[in-house]
């Protein structure tokens, strides 16, 4: 394997590995392809750590040359030996947790270091460990995906009069970042389509995401029109979205840029829909912050979460800095907004920003959320993640290609997903019997985005996947959460449908720091999962109660 | 009464704090005790109750085209804003409740017109049902090294301690009385709490009056009885819990600090508390933050930071890990002051008490415990709370941070308490309320004179009565959270703002849907389950031996796959409070269905609406499910009621 030209040593003895909830402990460190392995065999016990090299955010070393200093192993009357140096390599993962290796031997400690980030930042995507890890509950034959656009719609009877699944797409030429297949108005045809598709950046033009069942209102989804500083035009865009509301009255447009944002993106041959040439419509302008900012406030806040000064003002003065929780109070009262247009005042909606990949998907998910009892279950927030994040070309791999101890210089990374999960996450917290999954699915789904042995989140598009033969190479993730033991870590027990929208509060009193997420490595996320335990049992208690009172009852008639 | 000017106000708009559009008309009365709104508008009949013990301020605006604006800030950090259509009405029901709001004199309070239909019998169990000498003995005391001390029997040594207490056996009485004679206010060293494990102590007492060098070889014996009193230790801590700068300053005036040098064998340690005006300030400044209409999460991140309140409350808590860790591990006595060991004092060693003894985290132990610290030991509940028309420099929130802290704890030790957030704020508001002789005057001298255990009612018998209501389901005795001593983390970020309590009654802000209510369900549920199983078992076992049944028995006990306890399997045991009776009524879209009140959790605390005398404010305003989806976006004025009538919101978008 070409991954041992990168491995110049591969086994050390006598490391000392420091990770959170566990005390410092010695053992043999080794480092493989795509791992990192520590063993330790004191007293019987012998614990493993396997930690994804692919996991890793960053690395810190420091090496000392220990000669003639006389450390404390030779002082406490081991045999250790004095003469040799030492290094230390700090880790920080992408999941946040930070682990520390005391190496003996200078050398071996520059060489683990040397392939920890060469291994940990490959870029070939074929050479990932998804394409490597087969274990023997799952086989690559298995269904990849929990669903496709084809069944999608399929299911979705009622809009069949007025809607078609058009593969104008089916060679990915026609907008590289769609999957082959999409739902578009009837009366729109493909040679319609396309010239829709060279009026929008990316060739995203607008497709149904959700249809709203009490109402007959859809989402659609797209990304900016490329008008330009000549106000160009497209009749068939226009033509496209007057099918949208057909009957109708009115729709909304809900544009994730300001209304400066958007002039200003004509000068570079973007735009917006004017009400000159879309009537009907009526934009919106929510501000969403996108790109570098985002990846910017995440680094801030976790830099945040570490400081150790203790000091009350300094730590509110750095939240507030990173302006995190500001985020997360957009991107609701954005989705809150784009679910009352729906659901409240009847009417269907238009959201694009301009690249209609990130904050686009973000708003259109969370808003399903919230109308949709279909995506609170546990299988139908998968889908809804699959449908709307996978399948619909969020560049999952260059917005997760680094989380935020990475030193490296931004390019393309975003933690646009993990703001999507916070803000599932305060759904949960405000509706804690709507959803049916758990806070341990949005933290393993936090940690999968990053770093997986799972296929899914490879890749930017569908195109890409396909190319690599993600589907058939990879196991998928979707499908490993919802084996039977996973299924019962993740469902929620205290769900209990209800087909009522879940109207989140934003006021900045509602919304709060998620700590198992961004404090997950302290002891106090310890206490507050024992909670959770605490109350899966209680309700396992009564469920089994009920159970056998009820065969007492049956069998005593 | 002669303070009513004008008994009622006809078209009176009561305005949403947080969404103006969501307002009401209706009718507004002045009673004795209370000021009601009752709203008819809508044909249901929707009353709000405030309790004129609890209003803390009256403001009167500027008259405007619609009427004259008043602003009721309450002490439970209710805010009402009513509009009155007449200036002149407006200025008389102004001048009324600033009057009924602010008696002068201890019998115009609520706690002496309260009358439930108790008898004399009755009540007198009620102020028996809390025995703060059964807690001493439960702690082990008297023994050989405490004992109980009749010294201040009159209160003649210290006018604010109560008259029973419990210092070390050595300490003969001209050593108390000489060690009170060098203490303000005579508050010598007491005993607060005993470790009966290692015999190590928390006493309490007020600042010396040291000066710059005066000397008191009484106190000096006094504190030398304490270290003594534990005799496997060598030396004792004394903490005072104020800034090194403060007590300095309190030395120009002949008080200050115990010279380490003058004490034998004492560690000496300033813990930086700020006083009862800083505290008082800072708790202004954050209800300012909590009133904002529509702040951005940098303006609230930021007014919370600048009011310093978490700073302070994390100073409380981490002073009582001072003090339980000295305890605990060290096994070392601590003696604690502050100035007059009376609100500084009083926060941390109950916060100690809380961290050291699972007792105290229970219902019965924290009232004890309030009982002990706070009441008997003389922190001024009427010149702190301002039950009476006094000296506003006197008020300060320190029962508020110490019900906090208490909070704050309990968040991070979600199993570790017996009872829950609403237990809190019930006794918060009962602080307040004055509705309860408990918290009526300054010490234990002046509840004597006032003769409250005859003419009012005590709480702690309320609050037991109705304990179902203030139970943690996630309690239980034998969760590893609940043993021994909480060692809870301190780094700010575990620190959070207490929605429940300061945005009380601002409902839209609250969760929709209530774990706890839905878990207490569960238990009662698994309870009446667990009696219906050993019914049937005792009626099988009976069988059994009739007809040889064994077998089918073994396959009902076996049978555990995921579907045989699916919630709807139990239709046959028709229990009416199965939880799937709640999934509709959380949220509901349309404002007819009025919300249950199993879910209304903190908003309405049950024991309001239980009471035959509606007291305190109990407003039954549907709850409309919709949340304000935005700080500054249009939508945030449409929290109209009709679902369908909101377009004219987007207009402005």
């Amino acid at each position: 394997m070409e991954f041992s030209e990168h491995i110049k040593t591969a086994n050390v003895e006598a490391v000392v590995l420091r990770q959170p909830f566990h005390p410092p402990s010695r053992g043999t460190l080794c480092v493989t392809g795509h791992h990192l392995l520590f063993s330790d065999r004191e007293e019987g016990g012998s614990r493993h750590v396997f930690l994804l090299l692919r996991n890793i955010d960053a690395i810190e070393k420091s090496v000392e040359n220990l000669l003639g200093y006389s450390g404390f192993f030779s002082s406490a009357g081991q045999s250790e030996r004095i003469s040799g140096s030492s290094g230390t390599i700090t880790i920080k993962c992408k999941d946040l947790c930070v682990l520390q290796l005391d190496i003996p031997g200078m050398e071996q400690c520059l060489n683990i270091a040397h392939s920890i980030e060469t291994l940990s930042s490959l870029d070939c995507v074929s050479e990932m460990y998804p394409f490597f890890y087969r274990p023997p509950d799952l086989n690559l034959q298995d269904q990849w995906g929990l669903s496709s656009p084809e069944k999608h719609y399929a299911q979705m009877e009622e809009l069949h009069d007025r809607w078609r699944l058009s593969d104008v797409n089916r060679d990915y030429s026609v907008c590289p970042s769609y999957p082959p297949a999409v739902i578009v108005p009837k009366v729109i045809d493909d040679d319609m389509l396309l010239k829709v598709a060279k009026f929008r950046q990316g060739g995203r033009f607008p497709v149904l995401c959700y249809y709203h069942r009490k109402n007959g209102m859809v989402i659609m989804r797209s990304s900016q029109p490329l008008i330009g500083a000549n106000r160009k035009r497209c009749r068939e865009d226009e033509l496209l979205l007057q099918a949208v509301i057909n009957d109708s009255d009115k729709g909304y447009i809900i544009d994730t840029r300001s209304s400066q944002q958007v002039q200003q993106a004509r000068m570079t041959g973007g735009g917006f829909e004017s009400k000159s040439t879309y009537s009907c419509w009526k934009r919106l302008h929510r501000q969403m912050e996108r790109g570098k900012a985002l990846q910017e406030s995440l680094i801030k806040l976790v830099e945040a979460c570490g400081d150790q000064s203790h000091n009350m003002d300094r730590w509110l003065s750095k939240l507030e800095n990173s302006k995190w929780l500001s985020h997360v109070q957009t991107a609701l009262s954005t989705a809150g907004l784009l679910a009352e247009c729906v659901e409240r005042d009847g009417h269907s909606v238009l959201v694009h920003g301009s690249e209609g990949t990130d904050s686009t998907l973000l708003i259109s998910t969370l808003a399903q959320l919230i109308m949709d009892p279909c995506c609170r279950t546990l299988e139908g927030f998968l889908a809804l993640l699959e449908r709307e994040w996978v399948q619909a070309g969020h560049p999952l791999q260059q917005r997760c290609a680094h989380s935020a101890h990475s030193h490296a210089r931004l390019q393309q990374e975003a933690p646009v997903f993990l703001l999507l999960l916070d803000c599932v996450w305060q759904l949960w917290r405000q509706f804690p019997l709507a959803l049916g999954f758990t806070e341990a699915l949005l933290l393993r789904l936090a940690t999968e985005a990053y770093a997986s042995n799972y296929g899914t989140f490879l890749c930017n598009s569908d195109q890409e996947r396909c190319a690599l033969g993600v589907k058939e190479k990879t196991h998928c993730l979707f499908q490993a959460l919802l084996r039977p033991r996973e299924r019962d870590r993740y469902s929620n027990p205290l769900y209990e449908p209800t087909e009522l929208a879940i109207w989140p509060s934003v006021h900045p009193q509602s919304l709060q720091l998620w700590r198992a997420c961004f404090l997950r490595w302290t002891q106090q996320a310890r206490h507050l999962e024992e909670a959770q335990e605490e109350i899966r049992n209680m309700v396992i208690e009564w469920g089994k109660l009920t159970a056998d009172v009820e065969l007492f009852n049956t069998q005593t008639k | 009464m002669e303070h009513i000017r004008l008994p009622k106000v006809e078209n009176v708009r009561l305005t949403d704090r947080i969404s103006p559009r969501r307002s009401s008309v209706g009718t507004l009365y002045l009673t004795a005790t209370h000021t009601i709104f009752v709203e008819n508008e809508t044909g249901v009949r929707t009353e709000t109750w405030v309790l004129h013990s609890l209003v803390c301020s009256v403001e009167k605006q500027a008259a405007t085209a619609t009427g004259c604006a008043l602003l009721i800030h309450c002490k439970n950090f209710q805010v009402l804003h009513f509009v009155v259509p007449q200036e002149r009405d407006c200025h008389d029901v102004h001048v009324s409740l600033q009057r009924l709001s602010q008696p002068e004199r201890y019998e115009e309070l609520y706690c002496f017109s309260y009358k439930p239909n108790i008898d004399k019998e009755e009540r007198r169990q009620e102020w028996d049902f809390l025995d703060l000498k059964a807690d001493y003995s439960r702690m082990g005391i008297p023994n050989s090294l405490w004992k109980l001390s009749s010294v201040n029997r009159d209160y003649k040594v210290s006018d604010t301690y109560p008259a029973d207490l419990f210092v070390p056996k050595s300490a003969a009485p001209p050593i108390i009385v000489g060690s009170s004679k060098f203490r303000s206010r005579g508050r010598f060293p007491a005993l607060s709490y005993y470790c009966k494990e290692n015999h190590a102590a928390i006493c309490r007492s007020s600042q010396p009056l040291s000066g710059f060098s005066a000397r008191c070889l009484e106190d000096e014996q006094m504190l030398e009885a304490i270290l003594r009193s534990n005799p496997r230790s060598d030396f004792m801590y004394v903490v005072d819990t104020r800034p090194k700068l403060n007590a300095i300053a309190n030395r120009a005036a002949g008080k200050g600090y115990e010279n380490e040098d003058n004490y034998s064998n004492i560690k000496f340690q300033f813990i930086g508390i700020e006083n009862i005006h800083v505290m008082r300030n800072s708790q202004q400044k954050m209800l300012e933050v909590c009133e904002l209409r529509s702040p951005s999460m940098s303006d609230f991140l930021e007014g919370l930071e600048s009011s310093g309140w978490l700073k302070h409350i994390k100073a409380v808590i981490d002073a009582g890990i001072f003090i339980a860790k000295a305890v605990a591990e060290e096994g070392v006595s601590v003696l604690v002051h502050c100035s007059d060991g009376w609100d500084r004092t009083a926060q941390v060693c109950s916060v100690a008490c809380v961290l050291l003894d699972p007792y105290y985290r229970t219902l019965k132990g924290l009232m004890v415990l309030i009982e002990r610290d706070w009441v008997s030991f003389g922190h001024k509940f009427s010149h702190r709370c301002n039950h009476l028309d006094g000296d506003p420099k006197e008020v300060s929130p320190v029962m508020d941070q110490f019900l906090e802290c208490v909070w704050q704890l309990m968040e991070q030790f979600p199993c570790a308490f017996e009872f829950n957030e609403r237990f809190l704020i019930t006794i918060h508001s009962h602080i307040y309320s004055c509705q309860y002789g408990n918290f009526i005057g300054n010490n234990q001298r002046e509840r004597i004179e006032l003769g409250l255990r005859e003419t009012t009612h005590s709480l702690w018998m309320y609050l037991w009565k109705n304990r179902t209501d203030y139970i943690n389901p996630l309690y239980r005795p034998d969760h590893s959270q609940t043993q021994g001593v909480l060692r809870p983390a301190t780094a700010p970020y575990c620190f959070k703002f207490w929605r429940a309590l300061y945005n009380r009654f601002d409902r839209g802000m609250h969760p929709r849907q209530s774990v706890e209510d839905y878990l207490m369900a569960i238990r009662d549920e698994t309870q009446q389950l667990e009696e219906q199983l050993a019914s049937h078992k005792e009626k099988i076992a009976k069988l059994e031996k009739e007809q040889g049944w064994s077998v089918a028995r073994k396959a009902a006990t076996l049978d555990k796959s995921p579907t045989a306890w699916a919630p709807n399997s139990g239709n046959s045991l028709a229990l009416a409070n199965t939880p799937q009776d709640y999934a509709g009524s959380f949220i509901t879209s349309s404002p007819c269905q009025q919300k249950a009140p199993e879910s209304s959790l903190i908003i309405l605390p049950q024991d309001l609406s239980q009471t035959s005398d509606p007291n305190l404010s109990n407003n039954s305003d549907p709850e409309s499910g919709i949340a304000d989806l935005s700080c500054r976006s249009p939508l945030s004025e449409d929290s109209t009621r009709d679902p369908d009538s909101d377009e004219a919101a987007y207009s402005a978008a």
